[in-house]
């Protein structure tokens, strides 16, 4: 058995280490590409949202390097995700791929389901299992406390790209530890070198969150880089959105007590008053937040057709308004390309620098 | 006067317009139902929602925006499940805040959450909330829910007896009689798709009557049992967990078992989610068993009635030249 998992962001990291200390043999599919895009759109219905062809293009991908079995996550609606691994299933069938799938349904109670599920795949111990999965969840939280450093980092690098390639680098270093030590001084070595990067010479520093659907949010290959071009704008950003929260929140079942996104469940209201699926009330109410915590900015992303995220977009004129906060509203999809955004998101920028300059000096003269 | 309640002629119009009407005039309202959707109300809708939303949903708006000034109380329900374990779609659950938040100078809004997705629900909670607009007292809500209930039973038996929701509904509001339904055709078409894409003759560019002047006996998923089309749903290799994916993908299994129909024609609206996966399966299910016609037909708002109409007459001709069982 060859196992292979779908790509989203840095997830194959702490992915590729829970299989493996599972003791299964893993395939990572090859980092998502055009191919993979062009592979899924081929297959994969014509109007289904835009994570399901990537997915499909990784499988087919990691298929062709030798990958038989899939695991990936289920889910119970109300969005199209909880269908994904179905569809793909019967995609593959019809394609001829012979491919098992192992689907990680949400557990019902308690996450100690998951890890004895976990455990029946390879017929591992318990302990093992439950090694595995703290091994995998302690690897997820460092990726992502790492990636924060880089978000803030970026706007401020002596050097453009350094920050990037950090962590890219760390990000291999993460994959190649074994013990929770090791893991933690990566953490800490990454971190220190990442702060050695920012320039003496200050600059004035935007803030801008990213809201929206979690694959367009996590995937650089979707967002066609969206968080390194606002960086090199000098804008530090911040997401409403990462591989921990998700993972405590979807497949743990909220089992630590970290930064999740029920504060912002509860923010939604009044605008939004029901979840909608998806991350559609994540969107609106982490917005609500970013605009009271200061922030000059807030981009929403998600595919195109994405249901939930449609729900958000038509409410979010109102919170822009009532919250005094810029928005703006990206769809990606498989025409969408880099040029296109980078004058958006050059337009919403210096949007955000003028509108900064014009309020100082609105002070000013009310200081006068 | 009594209050005048509006419910706006879109989306769960088509499957529930007996039992709210029954239900708010059991509870001494007058019922405004907005005109059948022409280009006008179409055009409002696209002018107030947002570009992606899918079209049935930019109608939904357009007939809101037609009612806004003739009523009292706006019916604007959240319909998030209306059995266990199982939703309509995301849209859904959002649509009362879209519409606030889009759709300005609203009378009072009644958008009450249909939740009954939960084993411990009960159907009168909501029901209850919407009665307390015009009535204060439990007892006469639930009697007048009850009522509307067997109202909506009565309804729902007729469309299972064969008879198309558009007509039924047709001889409900203007007291026509039903037509016969007639088994004397060149062959027998199942157009499957959202009642709210079928029976608005706008929409669906009138394709049932169309289709019925080529000689063609039209059914519909919503002349199967639900217990029928549930059966068969849950033969799926995977719970479906939208109640109408269960509808149509029930109904499509459910053809491809029996094999009597002679095509399979699936309607689908642009911009809707769940449909781009109903329609993927439907159509692999199909193919896979390979003797039963299969067309897809998207729906826009710049589909004009000469290209649907093309494309009509040519898979009615096509299963003519395959020879009808
Ligand atoms: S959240 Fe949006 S993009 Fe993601 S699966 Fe659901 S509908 Fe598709
Ligand atoms: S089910 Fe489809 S057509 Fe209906 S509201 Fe949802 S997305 Fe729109």
């Amino acid at each position: 058995m060859k196992v292979t998992f779908p790509h989203m962001g840095t997830m194959w990291v702490p992915v590729k280490t829970l299989l493996e200390e599972l003791g299964m043999d893993v395939v990572i599919p090859p980092p998502s590409t055009k191919r993979t895009l062009s592979l899924g759109t081929r297959f994969a219905p014509e109007f289904i949202c835009m994570p399901l062809k990537i997915n499909l293009g990784n499988f087919i991908e990691a298929a062709e390097k030798g990958a038989d079995t899939i695991v990936m996550a289920g889910g119970v609606g109300p969005c199209r995700f909880g269908y994904y691994s179905r569809l793909e299933k019967e995609i593959l069938d019809d394609l001829g791929y012979s491919m098992e799938m192992i689907i990680i349904e949400p557990p019902e109670k308690h996450f100690i389901e998951l890890v004895h599920k976990l455990g029946k795949l390879k017929k591992c111990s318990p302990l093992k299992a439950l090694s595995a999965v703290r091994l995998g969840w302690l690897k997820c939280c460092v990726a992502d406390n790492i990636e924060k450093k880089v978000e803030k980092v970026r706007a401020r690098e002596k050097n453009p790209g350094s920050a990037d390639t950090v962590f890219n680098r760390a990000l291999e270093k993460l994959d190649y530890v074994r013990t929770r030590k090791d893991v933690l001084d990566v953490q800490k070595e990454v971190l220190e070198e990442l702060d050695s990067l920012v320039s003496e010479t200050s600059r004035q520093i935007i803030r801008i969150a990213v809201v929206g659907e979690i694959y367009t949010v996590l995937e650089p290959f979707v967002n066609h880089n969206l968080e390194r071009h606002l960086g090199r704008m000098g804008a530090e950003t911040h997401r409403s959105l990462y591989l921990s929260s998700w993972v405590n929140d979807h497949i743990l079942n909220g089992f630590f007590d970290i930064e999740g996104t029920e504060e912002a469940c509860k923010l939604a209201s009044p605008y939004l008053n029901h979840m909608v699926g998806g991350h559609g009330r994540e969107t609106v109410g982490s917005t609500v937040l970013y605009a009271r915590q200061g922030f000059d900015g807030v981009i929403q992303i998600a595919p195109l057709t994405c249901g939930p995220e449609i729900v958000a977009e038509a409410i979010l004129p109102e919170v822009s308004q009532r919250e005094r906060i810029p928005i703006m509203t990206i769809y990606v999809d498989e025409q969408s390309g880099e040029a296109g955004l980078l004058t958006r998101l050059e337009a919403f920028v210096d949007m955000i620098y003028r509108s900064k300059q014009n309020s100082k000096k609105l002070t000013a003269v009310k200081g006068l | 006067m009594p209050l005048k309640v509006g419910i706006p002629r879109a989306l769960f119009f088509y499957y529930y317009y007996p039992l709210w009407k029954r239900f708010f005039e059991n509870l001494g309202a007058q019922i405004v139902v907005s005109p059948p959707t022409n280009k006008s109300i179409i055009d409002a809708g696209i002018k107030c929602a947002v570009d992606e939303a899918c079209l049935p949903v930019k109608v939904y708006y357009g007939h809101v925006t037609a009612l806004k000034n003739k009523v009292d109380l706006m019916f604007l329900p959240r319909l998030v499940s209306l059995e266990r374990k199982t939703y309509i779609c995301p849209k859904f659950m959002g649509l009362p805040d879209m519409i606030r938040s889009n759709v300005k100078d609203l009378p009072t809004v009644i958008d009450t959450t249909f939740d009954l997705s939960k084993n411990s629900s009960s159907i009168y909670r909501p029901a209850r909330e919407v009665g307390h607009f015009l009535e204060s007292r439990d007892r006469i809500i639930d009697q007048a829910w009850d009522d509307a209930e067997e109202f909506q039973k009565e309804f729902e038996d007729r469309l299972y007896k064969g008879h198309l929701p558009c007509d039924v509904l047709d001889s409900l509001e203007k007291g026509k009689e039903l037509p016969v339904t007639c088994n004397m055709k060149r062959m027998c078409v199942a157009v499957v798709g959202h009642a709210y894409n079928l029976y608005d003759t706008h929409i669906s560019m009138d394709l049932i009557r169309h289709l019925k002047n080529m000689g063609v006996k039209v059914i519909t998923p919503d002349i199967i049992p639900t217990a029928v089309s549930d059966a068969y749903a849950n033969r799926l290799p995977k719970r479906m967990f939208w109640t109408m994916g269960k509808r149509l993908l029930g109904s499509v299994l459910h053809y491809i078992d029996e094999g009597k129909v002679d095509g399979i024609l699936y309607v689908e609206a642009f911009g809707c989610g769940p449909d781009s996966m109903i329609e993927d399966l439907s159509a692999r299910y199909v193919r896979r068993d390979r003797k039963i016609p299969f067309q897809v037909l998207t729906l826009d708002e710049h589909s004009g009635t000469a290209g649907v109409m093309t494309r009509l007459e040519a898979f009615v001709d096509m299963i003519s030249w395959r020879g009808v069982s």
